[in-house]
């Protein structure tokens, strides 16, 4: 594809709005980021424990099953059987003995090996395949998997690096600090649609700016404000990065005079919802965007992954998986459930997001000769912050975002 | 004062004349967004829950809302009010084919269908939520009242943000 698109002499401090609305840019992003070296988070593990388990999900635009194979080990294909091209798989969550199009009844194995084909031989010397038809050479579309400590990662290339080096050593850290090698227990799931770009979901986690000002909630109740210890880091690369807080109390001091959405008075009528013990070692809040799907949503005792599934330029699903682990005792289940109202489609926190989502898709969808202005701790990036006054995340994100798409 | 007994010895069509009631009374309380009003609908301590089907019907526990006491209605209202950040919207809720499935101790058990309709500025209005309240009613200050509210919505994907009470 032709590079049409000039990006702003700025450099990264400034984002052209094309790059949210240009069906170009969209296929060009499916192409390079989705079905390029990147590992797509897809699953955990403990969703499909037992093998002829499968999960149905996507990366990008592309719909995927995960399956559990007999040997335990993990399968992901591309959910497009191997003949006509028929979405064979319909369930979220499933579970079979082997992988069957309706069509005309090809059929695969857990790992995706085609191992029938209905009239083959024909019937009565009549008709059927081919003499030199290979079953071998029409399973269906495998994907390179990854796992790590419960979590499944897929990837359309043959050429990525391992998943360890891909998330490189500062960001491992952060990944293993929720997944630890202890078993993991799915609470549920959550989804929404939001009329916004992809890109705005992993900006609006990149971003601790807003999260200061928009979030009256958080603010007011000190879960997440920039005048409490904040630690920012970001892979060598931009792609990655984790946002870290600690819980602060509900006080007005000098250095949060400007967050005006800090309401001192305010009280919860049932504090029960809100009654978070610490669980994870120095920082109360660690939110980490993977590339190009998955953020890993540490807030108190909420735990979940939120996977970015794109629904062309100007929309999104975020697919929500809300977890504990094994040895969580009922208490602890019953506080991330009343935690979790935070979070989702209904959250006391997240409303504010996919509202605002929605409100800047509209503004940027018809404005393509403008830019966003992403200049806070600027002009570049640093792997490392000790403060959440920044939207260096979003400058590193674009730094690699660029280089992938030749931009 | 009407009791439990009362409700109980109703005649079938007039415990049916009474559960219209409760249903418009309430929908119509919120499609009039008097949010205030609503936790009054409840009895303390009550449960209200919005399940997607996905979940409710693998039995995981998560809820879209969770609220075990009037305390965390009325911390909804506060949300709506003061806390959370969104654009204008009217939600319209049509409750109908209330079913009793009968009592169950003091309690009388009930499903009903349910579709939200959502209208933003600008924009046509559309289909936002269909699902199912599953609901245990009490006799309560006389009135009939939602022990527990369980309102279990068909399509797990929903329309950006879910910000006013079902």
């Amino acid at each position: 594809m032709r590079n049409s698109r000039q990006w702003p002499e700025r450099g990264v401090s400034r984002i052209p709005f094309w790059v949210y609305s240009d069906p170009e840019i969209y296929a060009r992003e499916q192409e390079r980021i989705f079905q390029g070296a990147s590992w797509n988070y897809v699953a955990l593990e403990a969703e499909i424990p037992h093998p002829g388990d499968y999960k149905r999900t996507y990366i990008g635009d592309k719909s995927v099953v995960v399956i559990r194979a007999g040997d335990g080990g993990v399968t992901v294909v591309e959910n497009r059987c191997a003949h006509r091209g028929l979405q064979f798989c319909q369930l979220h969550l499933g579970h079979a003995d082997e992988i069957m199009c309706p069509y005309h009844q090809w059929t695969y194995d857990l790992t995706g090996a085609l191992i029938g084909v209905p009239f083959r031989r024909g019937v009565k010397q009549q008709g059927g395949m081919p003499a030199d038809f290979s079953l071998a050479e029409h399973g269906l579309r495998r994907l390179k998997v990854a796992r790590r400590n419960g979590v499944v990662f897929a990837s359309f290339s043959d050429a990525v690096e391992s998943f360890e080096e891909y998330l490189t050593p500062p960001i491992l850290e952060l990944f293993d600090r929720v997944f630890d090698g202890r078993g993991l227990k799915v609470l549920g799931y959550s989804r929404q649609l939001t009329p916004g770009n992809w890109k705005l979901m992993f900006e609006n986690i990149k971003d601790p700016y807003h999260a200061s000002i928009l979030h009256v909630f958080l603010v007011s109740f000190g879960l997440n404000r920039v005048d409490q210890p904040n630690r920012v880091v970001i892979d060598r690369l931009g792609r990655h990065a984790s946002t870290m807080t600690s819980r602060g109390e509900q006080k007005r001091t000098e250095d949060n005079a400007d967050i005006r959405s800090l309401i001192e008075d305010l009280t919860l009528a049932g504090p029960a919802m809100l009654d978070p013990v610490r669980e994870f070692p120095q920082y109360t809040v660690c939110m980490t965007t993977v590339w190009p799907n998955l953020i890993i949503q540490q807030q108190s005792n909420t735990l979940a992954t939120r996977q970015i599934i794109t629904k062309g330029p100007g929309s999104f699903e975020l697919a929500w998986t809300f977890f504990g682990y094994d040895d969580d005792d009922e208490a602890m289940t019953q506080r991330r459930l009343r935690q979790a109202n935070l979070m989702g489609p209904s959250g006391y926190v997240s409303i504010d997001d996919s509202e605002v989502m929605a409100l800047a898709q509209q503004g940027i969808a018809h404005a393509s000769e403008a830019s966003a202005v992403v200049e806070l701790d600027g002009p570049g990036w640093r792997e490392e912050q000790a403060h959440g006054v920044t939207e260096s995340e979003i400058r590193a994100f674009y730094d690699y975002y660029r280089t992938v798409m030749d931009l | 004062m009407r009791g439990a007994e009362t409700f109980r010895a109703l005649p079938p069509r007039e415990l049916r004349l009474e559960l219209e009631a409760l249903y418009a009374d309430y929908t119509g309380c919120l499609d009039e967004e008097r949010f205030e009003d609503w936790p009054a609908f409840f009895t303390e301590p009550c449960l209200y829950k919005i399940v997607p089907r996905d979940n409710f019907e693998r039995g995981l526990p998560l809820a879209t809302w969770l609220c075990e006491s009037q305390g965390y209605l009325l911390d909804r209202v506060t949300g709506i009010r003061k806390t959370s950040v969104y654009a204008p919207r009217r939600i319209r809720r049509i409750v109908s084919g209330i079913r009793i499935i009968g009592w169950n101790g003091d309690a009388l058990e009930t499903r009903a269908s349910f579709a939200a309709f959502e209208t933003l500025i600008d924009e046509l209005t559309r289909v936002f939520i269909v699902g199912e309240h599953r609901d245990r009613i009490v006799a309560a200050d006389g009135v009939l009242k939602f022990r527990e509210k369980v309102i279990v919505f068909d399509s797990l994907l929903v329309p950006n943000s879910l910000i006013y009470p079902l």
